[in-house]
This record gives C-alpha cells, structure tokens and sequence, in this order.
C-alpha cells in the first residue's frame, strides 16, 4: 500500500468513539430530564392503566347492578352516590374506563395497522395504486366524521364490533395521510434503492427497511389519535349510538347525568353540589386523561423532533 | 505554529481585524457536551485571505462561524475570545451582534439553492442586509448590486436580480451570494465551502470571480474548504485543522512546498495515486445504443460502453451528463428506451423485477453518500449479514462467521459487527457499503461517486482498498465520478461523457493525454492543480485561447 509516513488506519479514523447507552440507561436519562408536565401525564396514565386492568377488583360493586335508590346523594355505601335507575356511580366510572379506554384503544390500534400499511404501500408504489387510496381517503375525510359514523352507525346497528370497525376506518385516513407523507421522505434514501436492487420483496422494504426509520411521528400521531378517538367514542355514546348499555361507559353516563346540570336547584340545598357533581365527574375522567396524554405526546415529540435550544 | 503567528502579527499589528485566542466550543449530542474545538488561536489582517483546512468532522464551519461569533443551536463556547475589531464577539448580546452580522461580517454558505429564500426575487435578497444598515438609498443599493454582479461575471447583470433562485444555475447562485455578501462591503466575509456543490468547470469562474472581488475592495476572508488545491489558488495563508485542532499554518507558499507536519505532508500526498492501465480481453458487460429519458426529458442519446472483466472503466462528465442515468439503466431501475444491456453474454431484461436474483447478485452498487446508503437503525453486522443471507442463504454463526472475514477485508475488525452508521466516520461507511457489495461475490460494482464526499486522505484509502480488492477478486468497477485525479488513481479505460452522450472513449493515456476534443478539454483544464499560479495561468490561456465561460454560455439547470 502507498500509505505515506503516517500510518493511516481505517479503524482509528474517528477521533472519539462514541459508546452507546444501554436503553435503560437512555431511558433514565430521558426520564431525569422529564418536564413537570410529562411528568403529570405519566402518572395520570399510570392510574388509568392500573384502574383499566384491575376495574372489577377495584369497584365495591357489579357493573350493572342496581339499587333500590335511585339519585342517590353521596354517602358511605355508595361514594358517589347513585344514577337515575339506582347503579352506584364509582362502579360505572371504574367499568367506564375499562370500556371506554379499552375500546378507544383498539380502535386507534386498528386505525393505525389500516392506516398505517396503506401508507407505506402507497409510498413504495406511487403509482396507481397511490392514486386510487389517496383519492379514496380524501373521499372519506370530505365527509364529516361524526355524520358518516352516525350514519354507518345507523345501518350496521350499534354494536361494539361495529364501532370499532368504523370508527377505526374513519380515523385510518389520518394515519394514512401521516404514514405516506413520512415514507415519502424514507422511500428516496439509497438504502431502500440499494434493497429493492438486491431484489427485496416489498414486505420486506416495508418493515425492515422504512418502518423503523419513521416510528416516532407514528407513535407521537398514535398518542394524540388516542384522544380523537376517545372522545370521538364518548361523543357517539352521549348521542346514544356509542357504547350501549348496560356497558358502563363516561359519554353516555354524561348523558344519563345531563339533566342534573339545569336540575341542580330543585334538590335539596346541601346536596346541590354533589348532585352537580354527577355528569361533571365522568366528563372530568375524559377531560384528564386527555390532558395527560397530550403532556406525554407533546414531551415526546420534543424529544424526538432533534430540536435543540438555542 | 507559533513562530508562524508571530512572524504575522508584526506585519502590522494595528490593521488585525480578528484575532481568536484559545477559543474553545462543546457540542451537545448524546446527552453529553463533547468538545468540537480545543483551543485554536486565529489571526487575520485587512484584506488577508485564509484557508481554513481539514478533513470533515476537523472542526473547519465551527471555527469560521465562531469568528463570527456564532455557534450553532447545541454548542458553546466554553473558553476563548473572539476580538473583531476591538470588539469581544462571543460573549456579545444578540442584540449587538445583529449589527456586525450580516453588514460588517458575512458569510457564504455552501449550498446556495439552500440558502436563498425561494419567494423573493435575487436583487431584494442581495441589497436585505445593506438595506438595514439604512446609509444608503435602495436605488444606490440597486445600482451597486448590478455593478457587483458585473464584476462577478454573472450574465446580463442588469436583469439577472429580477429572477428568482430557481431561475438561475448553481454557478450563478453562487456569485449572486458573493455579491450578497459583499453589498454591505463588509470587513470579513467566511466563505464556507462555496465551490464543493459545483461541477468542476463552473468552479474555476466561481474561484476566479470571488478571489478577484475579494481583492478589489480589499476584504478579509476565511476561506473553508477540504480541497488542497482550491486553497492553493485562494489564500495567502493556510491553517491546517484536525480533530478541533490546529496542525500547522504557514503562508501558501511554504505550506504547499515544505509543510512541517506528518499529517499535512500526507494531505499532500494523496493526489500522486496512480496506477499503470491494463487492457482487458474478455467484455463482461456491453452497453449498446441505450437512449433512456425520465419522463419526456430525454437523457441518454444512443451511449455504448463496454466493460472488460476485472477492469475498471471510469465515467467521467459533469453533473447532468448522463452519468448516473447509465449506472441507472444498467441496474434495471431505469428501463431504457432504445438498445441493450448484455451481461456475461446475456441480454439483460430491461426492467428490475424481471431480472433474476441470480442476476442482481452479480451486479452490485456502491453509492456516494454512504450516509443515506445505509439503514441507519440497522447495525453492521445487519447491513453486511443481509445479501448474504439473501443470495448465499448463510444464517446464524456462519453469516456471523463472514462479516467478520468481509470487516476484515476491508480493513475494519470484528469490533464493528454491532455499530449503528451514526457511530461510524464517513470512510468507514464507505468501507462497510463495499462490503456490503462484496458480500453478494459480484462481477461487477458500479460505484457512483464514491470517494467524492470523502476527504483526500480517506479517499486515498478507499481507492487503495478497491484496487487490492480487484486484485484478489477480479471484480470489474463502472466508476462514476467527476474527479480526474481519481480517475487517475484507478481506471484502465474512460467514457467521457457530456450532455447523455459519449463524447470520447478509449484508454486511460491515450484519454488523458492531448488532443482532446473541446469538451475533454475544457473539463481536465478545470481540474484544480496543487499550484497556487495554477488560476491565473489557466485563465490566461484560456483568455488567449478564447475558450468561454461554461456557466455563462447558458447551461441553465436542466431541472
């Protein structure tokens, strides 16, 4: 080799290697730098998900079990008192995280695996493929979402497995939307020519080659999805073609409680309050963990975004 | 390096524009503060011109933004002053700084497409930052620019500020950000890297325009660049960088004729690779009549090429000319319209996915940035374990088994097998994406561009792996590139190309050596020389010769 006086090694090119974290490690750097904010997302979402997994432990009572009085105010045997037909409302808002964010959940995810693959196939493909589904999805997101579910609703009947299936199809358009725009950006790199001149099949360049390199604006749109949906969910349930009874769920309980908020000055004084109380709770269940999720997503997103501070 | 700075500071010690002292800057990344510059003094006078050197990543952009008193969104200074003009810069509010910025020290960017604003019309742009200074009227601001645009050599200056970006060429975007910087007449201008973007023949009206402007009214400039013989033709004096350090300086002259330092000295000598032509007998691939065209643009006009086995046959031509369309046609992923592909006496089928796996083996690709070559979240050993395991059907210990011997090969260790490309140099990329090539056992290895976003050093090395590894393999190379002396270094034939056509083609001397056709011409004599006469007397010739200016006589972006 012509290498000149200094012996010029490939291995020693770089002047510092750098040595790379465990993900633990990361993880806790990550964490020690954690705003307030994400902080209170955390843990608000840390006490859904244990109220979520162990509903049935924690409630005094059965879901749909009823009692003798109905609008009950609050006392020692039922907490929050009871609803118009006698159920004990701690029970239903325990049951109502289970089915609400249970099911807001699967929708999401079922939104995301349509939305997703879609997109990274009309990425890959740009032809007429991409044509038809984008033009489809357009189609779809012209149309008002809470109109086309209500009517979907409407003819398939109010079951869960309907709502999720339409639902997940009417928020599948934003993934699709999202997943395209951001493998656009991946399908040019060399390396996805450089898998397609070895001859990989698409499946592969899908999953091997781009997915990984466009996950974080997938997990952060993922997260604020989650909300849409969620309250997508209770906004179907407080119209009446949502989550059917006797499945607890927050949007239609607002609904069941409603008339307490104009009602409120016929109850006994000292009770006002409480009876007050009753729509506002389930609505403040939906209202925080809505909160709390954007904290996290809005933290994650910044992490992610590479921005630094100037 | 100190006698150096002495011997300059009593030149005249009142005219020091800038002086930096034991300037040290952090860089944030990976959650931790790594240093980027560790303590580099810089003097500059009135009207001096000094190159900044080094390899990528030697710390060359930060220390000419720091002279400005700015570092990037993630750094730091962390000790050190910058003395502008009896000014300290770096700890300066960014209030104050807005008034040097911009108006008393500019700066030219490297990508000047980047760096115009798309919206707004090129004379606007030129005249913003004089603008805000407001000691000057707009129409004497206007007037002034199209002067500068003259001196620049730009066509028609009196209407080319009426255009917007797109609508004028590299070349000229660049003299139009010269002429940017220099409306406000400020006292420093940094130009970082404003030729790297540029085809070699646009780049010698570029050099000559700046170095001519920059001595008419008498402004200093730091001058960045990774080209030896770029510096050569710009600067009075030269700074040697590596590793946030300083190497050497010493004014032009002596660095180019006697540098001190072993690292400068092998800086130097990397453009003397060469190696001696062989003709080969057996054609492994021949290209005939291929026309090919992206969309209603037609590309390729009827270009043959034959390639012997186990040779390598440079492309060379400037950007736009076919180049890369014809590696494109030869892999399938660019269908040709008219003519054949014949590989190892078979008709290749013109599309990629009717070729078989078979087929793509034996044709490999390496890619000029290796950056976006590889997968950055897959590891090495995933990289280079891939085409083994889809064209050889090697898994387990045994593929492990092989990336380590192909790590060896080229010259890395086992050491690597878990390392992300983010953890690697820009030359040890390279060095992986060959032997992700080699994995596959090819014929042959089209290599677009490969060692030209490399420093000289690490190219030499890249191009010395390649050579030894024709040797023991007998890959045959198509080698893309626009660089004579890497051609040079490696070819036995060359396809000239111009325009999507073959304008010469034979042996590696006979090519090199004249005549030549005007094009051939025109491109080797625009080949920076390690000679700082070498601008002026190709301009001479060129003057005498009546040869005319390749970025005037309207080769418009073809985009």
């Amino acid at each position: 080799m012509s290498d000149s006086q200094t012996q010029h090694s490939a291995i020693a090119e770089t002047s510092t290697v750098r040595v790379r974290r465990t993900r633990w490690q990361r993880m806790r750097i990550l964490l020690s730098r954690a705003p307030l904010t994400a902080w209170f997302g955390m843990v608000v979402v840390a006490i859904y998900a244990v109220v979520t997994l162990f509903a049935p432990l924690l409630a005094p009572y059965g879901e749909a079990e009823v009692f003798s009085r109905g609008d009950a105010p609050w006392s020692r045997e039922h907490l929050l008192g009871t609803d118009r037909i006698g159920r004990d409302v701690l029970t239903r808002l325990l049951y109502g995280a289970r089915n609400t964010v249970g099911i807001a959940l699967g929708t999401t995810m079922l939104a995301l695996l349509i939305g997703g693959s879609l997109g990274l196939i009309a990425a890959i493909n740009r032809s007429w493929l991409d044509q038809i589904i984008s033009r489809a999805v357009d189609t779809i997101m012209a149309i008002p979402g809470l109109i086309f579910a209500l009517m979907l609703l409407a003819i398939f009947g109010a079951s869960i497995l309907s709502l999720i299936l339409i639902v997940g199809i009417t928020y599948a358009t934003n993934f699709f939307r999202l997943t395209r725009s951001v493998s656009l950006n991946v399908v040019v790199m060399d390396y996805v020519e450089a898998a397609r001149l070895r001859g990989e099949n698409m499946v592969w360049i899908m999953a091997r080659e781009i997915l990984p390199n466009i996950l974080p604006p997938l997990i952060a749109e993922f997260g604020l999805r989650f909300i849409f949906v969620f309250l997508f969910i209770a906004s179907l349930s407080f119209l009446g073609m949502g989550i059917q009874p006797p499945t607890a769920d927050w949007g239609s309980m607002v609904r069941e409680n409603a008339h307490w908020i104009t009602f409120v000055p016929f109850v006994p004084f000292r009770d006002a309050f409480f009876y007050g109380l009753k729509p506002l709770l389930p609505a403040g269940c939906i209202a925080l963990l809505t909160i709390g999720v954007n904290f996290i997503v809005d933290w994650f997103i910044h992490e992610t975004s590479g921005l630094r501070d100037v | 390096m100190k006698p150096a700075g002495c011997a300059m500071s009593d030149r005249a010690s009142k005219d020091l524009l800038l002086d930096m002292k034991n300037v040290h800057i952090e860089g944030f990344a990976d959650e931790r503060w790594h240093p980027i510059i560790k303590g580099v003094d810089l003097q500059l006078h009135r009207g001096e011109v000094l190159g900044l050197i080094g390899e990528s990543g030697a710390g060359k952009s930060t220390l000419g933004k720091a002279a400005m008193g700015y570092t990037q969104p993630g750094c730091r200074f962390t000790a050190g002053e910058v003395m502008f003009d009896g000014q300290e810069l770096s700890g300066m509010k960014i209030k104050d700084k807005r008034h040097i910025w911009g108006t008393r020290i500019s700066y030219v960017a490297q990508s000047a497409a980047a760096s115009f604003n798309p919206a707004h019309r090129l004379l606007d742009q030129t005249i913003r930052a004089s603008k805000r200074v407001g000691d000057r009227s707009e129409q004497v601001l206007k007037s002034d620019a199209v002067d500068l645009f003259r001196r620049l050599n730009l066509p028609e200056p009196e209407t080319i500020g009426l255009r917007y970006p797109h609508q004028v060429s590299g070349g000229q975007l660049q003299r139009v950000m010269t002429a940017m910087a220099m409306s406000p007449r400020p006292d420093l201008i940094i130009f970082d890297e404003p030729t790297t973007a540029l085809d070699v023949t646009t780049q010698v009206e570029v050099l000559s325009s700046i170095r001519d402007l920059v001595a008419q009214f008498n402004t200093a400039a730091i001058y960045i660049t990774h080209d030896l013989a770029v510096v050569a033709q710009m600067a009075d004096r030269i700074k040697v960088l590596r590793y946030g350090e300083e190497v050497e300086q010493a004014d032009t002259r002596t660095m180019l004729s006697s540098p001190e330092q072993e690292y400068t000295k092998s800086l130097w000598s990397v453009r003397s690779l060469e190696k001696p032509e062989k003709s080969g007998e057996e054609i492994l691939l021949t290209i005939e009549n291929i026309d090919a065209a992206y969309g209603a643009s037609k590309v390729l006009h009827d270009v043959s090429i034959k390639l012997p086995r186990g040779r390598t046959v440079a492309v060379v031509g400037e950007s736009g000319s076919g180049k890369s369309t014809t590696a494109r046609v030869i892999t399938g992923l660019l269908p040709q319209l008219n003519g054949t592909v014949t590989f190892d006496g078979a008709e290749l089928p013109r599309r990629l996915r009717d070729r078989s796996k078979e087929q793509l083996r034996r044709i490999q690709m390496i890619y000029q940035m290796a950056d976006t070559a590889m997968n950055p979240r897959q590891t090495v050993g995933e990289i280079i374990g891939r085409p083994l395991e889809f064209y050889l059907g090697l898994r387990g210990k045994e593929q492990e088994r092989r990336v380590i011997e192909l790590l060896e090969m080229i010259e890395l260790d086992a050491s690597f097998y878990d390392r992300l490309p983010d953890e690697l140099s820009g030359g040890q990329k390279q060095r992986i994406c060959i032997a992700r090539a080699l994995a596959a056992e090819p014929d042959l290895i089209i290599c677009d561009e490969v060692t030209s976003a490399l420093d000289q050093i690490v190219q030499e090395g890249i191009l010395n792996l390649l050579q030894r590894l024709q040797g023991e393999f007998g890959i045959a190379y198509l080698f893309i590139t626009h660089d004579i002396a890497t051609v040079r270094a490696i070819s036995d034939e060359i396809v000239v190309m111009w325009q999507g056509k073959v304008v010469e083609q034979g042996m590696k001397q006979q090519i090199l050596s004249p005549p030549h056709p005007a094009y051939s011409e025109l491109l080797l004599s625009s080949v920076p020389e390690m000679d700082p006469d070498w601008l002026d007397n190709l301009l001479d010739r060129r003057k005498h010769e009546g040869v005319s200016d390749p970025a005037q006589t309207g080769q418009d972006p073809e985009r």
